[in-house]
């Protein structure tokens, strides 16, 4: 079973979220945190990151005495990442999505692909024994979506049961590529105005893909009734409420995890584990 | 010659649009005869590579020189390699196609030696 951790915004307490979720569910469980741009799942689980590969696109590249300059290549690239121009044929990296659609329509087999790194993915398992994998970003890279494409299709060590994966704030690509399989959308939001426009553009996204969703609402007490209004409302289910509570936060913001910090939140989050997978298993029953 | 002024209309009076990957049309008119046509720019709606994909249409068009107010690197790349001038007319001051082209033949365009701006198309 694949979970999702995402929320609209970055600061929600998403990552807390999951990699409770991943502590609870023991050795059987793999965590990927997604967030390949600012990776910070680690700062919590400790793993001991002992594997390594790099990863990137595929970037054509012309043989110019093969090229005959057709134009075949550049009438199918929808990014205008490869043009031809007179005797000429040009391809712009930063344009390029490594899609190989270039490659496979060249009718005089012109192109060839070479790997342009763009990030680096990192795994290990944590004191804990589960499985964890991240995603990092060159600095200076455009594009995300690779990255977290090859994290997840990245062989894990063992068959896990269980996979959580953090996904990135926000609601853009990124977001849409680590949801993308998933079986559940676990939100993470904050009962404030901002909160509840965010939690909205997410929902949006977990709908088109038709991914069931439930809400997990953070810093419980803060704002107004919005986001509950709206998760009645649409049907979204409140699986978890977190208080706003200080000895969390200064947990948090010396490394601990959530169940460090505060031991009395474990049955909650396997509650909230047990529901999300009685939810998925209904959704999925013959 | 063929000659493509980036232009905000469909005409010779239409006025001259200072971006080249972004304008809205291109006119397209013979240095000799004065006569022209007009073409809407494909790559006005690309989410990238806009200068690219305008680069290659005005060179399908057969233009030999372009006359826009900037180029991006990779427009300029782009018409570098189809062997297209690429001429500047400087300044902001309102004016149409035909007053380009004017300055066009009168020779009072630079060429531009570089990616005049930094292109995030
Ligand atoms: S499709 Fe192949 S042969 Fe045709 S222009 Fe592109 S690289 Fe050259
Ligand atoms: S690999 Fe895809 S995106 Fe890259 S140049 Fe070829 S067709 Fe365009």
């Amino acid at each position: 079973m694949r979970i999702v951790v995402a929320s609209g915004k970055g600061g929600t307490g998403k990552t807390t979220v999951a990699t409770s979720l991943a502590l609870v569910g023991g050795e059987s469980v793999r965590c990927l945190d997604c967030d390949v741009e600012a990776p910070n799942a680690a700062l919590f689980l400790h793993p001991v990151l002992d594997r390594r590969q790099e990863v990137g696109i595929p970037l054509p590249r012309v043989d110019t005495a093969l090229c005959t300059h057709c134009g075949k290549c550049a009438e199918v690239c929808q990014y205008h990442a490869i043009a031809v121009l007179g005797q000429t044929t040009l391809v712009f990296p930063e344009l390029c999505h490594g899609c190989g659609s270039c490659t496979r329509l060249c009718p005089e087999a012109a192109i060839t692909e070479h790997l342009h790194v763009t990030g680096v993915l990192e795994g290990g398992l944590t004191a804990d024994g589960l499985e964890f994998a991240r995603g990092l970003l060159q600095v200076g890279e455009p594009m995300a979506v690779p990255v977290i494409r090859e994290l997840k299709r990245w062989p894990p060590l063992r068959r896990p049961a269980l996979e959580i994966w953090d996904a990135p704030p926000g609601a853009s690509c990124p977001v849409v590529e680590t949801l993308r399989g998933a079986d559940f959308a676990l939100l993470v939001t904050e009962p404030t105005p901002f909160g509840l426009h965010d939690l909205k553009q997410v929902v949006g996204i977990a709908r088109a893909l038709e991914i069931p969703a439930g809400v997990v609402v953070n810093r419980d007490g803060i704002g107004d009734q919005g986001v509950d209004a709206y998760c009645a409302d649409q049907g979204l289910p409140i699986l978890l409420r977190i208080p706003m509570e200080r000895r969390i936060a200064e947990g948090l913001a010396r490394g601990r995890s959530l169940l460090e910090t505060a031991p009395d939140y474990r049955p909650a989050f396997q509650a909230l584990l047990a529901a999300i997978q009685d939810r998925v298993n209904t959704e999925y029953a013959p | 010659m063929k000659l493509v002024i980036s232009i905000a209309g469909d005409n010779l009076q239409s006025p001259f649009d200072a971006r080249f990957g972004r304008a809205a049309a291109f006119c397209l008119v013979d240095s000799d005869t004065g006569a022209w046509t007009a073409h809407a720019n494909p790559a006005l709606e690309a989410a990238g590579g806009a200068g690219v994909q305008a680069a290659q249409f005005v060179a399908g068009l057969g233009a030999r020189a372009v006359v826009s107010g900037a180029y991006g690197p990779k427009a300029y790349a782009s018409l570098s390699a189809a062997g297209i001038a690429m001429h500047l007319a400087p300044g902001n001051a309102p004016r149409t196609a035909a007053d380009v082209l004017a300055q066009f033949q009168a020779g009072a365009l630079n060429q531009a030696q570089a990616a005049t701006q930094d292109g995030r198309h």
